[in-house]
């Protein structure tokens, strides 16, 4: 019980890390002549390194035999969202300055935002039921439907990076192959489950 | 609500860290400074004295020098912002020539030292704008390209200029094509009329010193009133030509980077509104974008009757 508590207090702090480090950075000004831009894809990369790191927690408990890694999922989750509140808030604050219409414009017309609003919006149903309390009234079963959800932020994310970025796509090349690997592990291991084995 | 009064300190007033960490080789340069300020020369750095000043310079504030020369686009050292600063610490840009051959009359090669030397050096302090809706203001070291392009006399069929970028991969390891997503050498273009025109600089350096190589060292374009990304760095080609020259972006991405891309905030980028930018080191986008960049009135009257919509 002990060892739980503290392997969940260091994934707690690894996951908060980025956010001193950043803080660290801006004190020392040391985020460019640009720091909007600087923070804007600091708290974009982090959102989708932990929203990855999710959609790893089941196939790694899986491959790895260590079951009790699905304590740390919903932290990993919860900090995604964080991450991603953060990068959206500078977003609607510092490129729009709370202008809602504008911002409803962009999402609108520009399929980047489009889909980085869209992998947003997925989030937050999901933050909200991450208590025990919303898996109770739920059901298992729905809440579980409902959480499917993420697979969709994942997707729209990785678009949103793809479409984002001038030229070099190597970056969310690498998260898309991320991506598309530990969907297609899940894809692979229900038909496993489902008893019909795929044909070679 | 939103906060916006500026702190007592600005951002652009703080000591830049990398100037306070040199501190010892800053004052180490002072005396070189005295010494070497008889003849301008183009080693990254080295003063350039008697700047004339020029009317087409603005009176806004320009930014850090440390912003200036930590935050740049040059692909060929990284697609990185942070990227140039650290990676072309090292580029050797002498000798250096450039070649201005085509429909010219006297086709010829400049040395570095020959550039220094065509024409008064001026101070432009000018406002640059780019294309991802951030801007900055820089006081460049030049005269205008006008001045080069008369030496070689274009010829009757030169309508358009096309200009190329240094590109070495001994020089630049990063500068493949695959890494950096772009076709290299870097090429722009503009058309004669353009080139012609005196806002259109030939830059040699920025801040009273020849141009550090993140900057586009030894030479570079400045073309203020079209987005940054037309100012192609360290050149050395230059060709005058009859029909409209391949560039570097359009052919990246014809449908969001035109030939001309004139700075217009009613033509949107496909991916961003142009109408606002962000004034560095400012966090907020909420500059409004000037037509030609503020501009207009000099060099407005060189599109009269295009559609600027489609000629973007």
């Amino acid at each position: 019980m002990r060892r739980i508590r503290w392997s969940k207090v260091l994934v707690f702090l690894l996951c908060l890390a980025p956010i001193f480090r950043l803080a660290w950075r801006m004190w020392n000004q040391d985020v460019t002549a640009n720091p909007t831009e600087f923070i804007q894809h600091f708290t974009g990369d982090w959102a989708i390194r932990l929203i990855v790191a999710t959609l790893g927690v089941t196939p790694l408990r899986k491959l790895l035999g260590v079951p009790g890694l699905i304590r740390f999922r919903r932290m990993i989750g919860l900090f995604a969202f964080f991450y991603a509140c953060l990068h959206f808030l500078t977003y609607l604050w510092l490129d729009k300055l709370f202008d809602f219409p504008a911002m409803l414009k962009d999402v609108g017309r520009r399929p980047f935002i489009t889909a980085g609003f869209a992998a947003f919006v997925c989030l937050v149903p999901l933050a909200v039921t991450s208590t025990a309390g919303w898996i109770r009234r739920l059901g298992g079963k729905r809440w579980q439907r409902l959480h499917t959800l993420i697979y969709v932020t994942a997707i729209a994310a990785v678009v949103h990076y793809y479409w984002l970025v001038k030229s070099d796509i190597r970056q969310p090349m690498l998260y898309g192959t991320l991506v598309a690997l530990l969907l297609a592990w899940r894809v692979v291991s229900r038909a496993i489950r489902n008893g019909a084995p795929p044909r070679a | 609500m939103l906060i916006q009064k500026p702190a007592d300190i600005r951002y652009s007033e703080i000591t830049p860290k990398s100037v306070y960490l040199n501190r010892r080789k800053f004052l180490a340069g002072v005396p070189a400074a005295f010494l070497g300020a008889r003849a301008a020369r183009a080693q990254a750095g080295a003063k350039l004295p008697n700047l004339a000043k020029s009317p087409f310079s603005t009176t806004e504030k320009p930014n850090t020098y440390a912003d200036v020369t930590h935050y740049n686009n040059f692909y060929e050292f990284g697609t990185s912002k942070q990227q140039p600063a650290q990676n072309a610490t090292n580029f050797k840009t002498s000798p250096w020539t450039v070649s201005v051959e085509g429909d010219v009359a006297k086709p010829r090669k400049f040395s570095m030292d020959e550039i220094m030397k065509l024409a008064p050096l001026e101070e432009r302090i000018y406002r640059h704008r780019c294309v991802e809706a951030w801007s900055i203001v820089v006081p460049w070291a030049g005269y205008s390209l006008s001045a080069l392009l008369k030496q070689v006399e274009p010829g009757p069929k030169a309508k358009y200029v096309a200009f190329e970028s240094y590109w070495d991969l001994r020089q630049m390891p990063l500068a493949r094509p695959e890494l950096a997503g772009i076709a290299l050498p870097y090429v722009e273009g503009l058309r004669l009329d353009e080139a012609m025109h005196p806002l259109a600089l030939l830059c040699v350096g920025m801040y009273g010193e020849a141009l550090p190589p993140q900057d586009g060292a030894p030479v570079r374009l400045v073309v203020p009133w079209k987005y940054g990304f037309k100012s192609i760095k360290s050149i050395v080609k230059i060709k005058l030509v009859a029909s409209q020259p391949p560039t570097t972006w359009n052919m990246n991405n014809a449908h969001e980077y035109g030939f001309y891309s004139n700075v217009n905030p009613q033509v949107d980028h496909p991916r961003w509104s142009q109408a606002k930018e962000r004034r560095l080191p400012s966090l907020f986008q909420n500059h409004p974008t000037q037509m030609f960049n503020g501009y207009a009135s000099e060099v407005a009257s060189l599109y009269a009757g295009m559609d600027l919509k489609k000629n973007y």
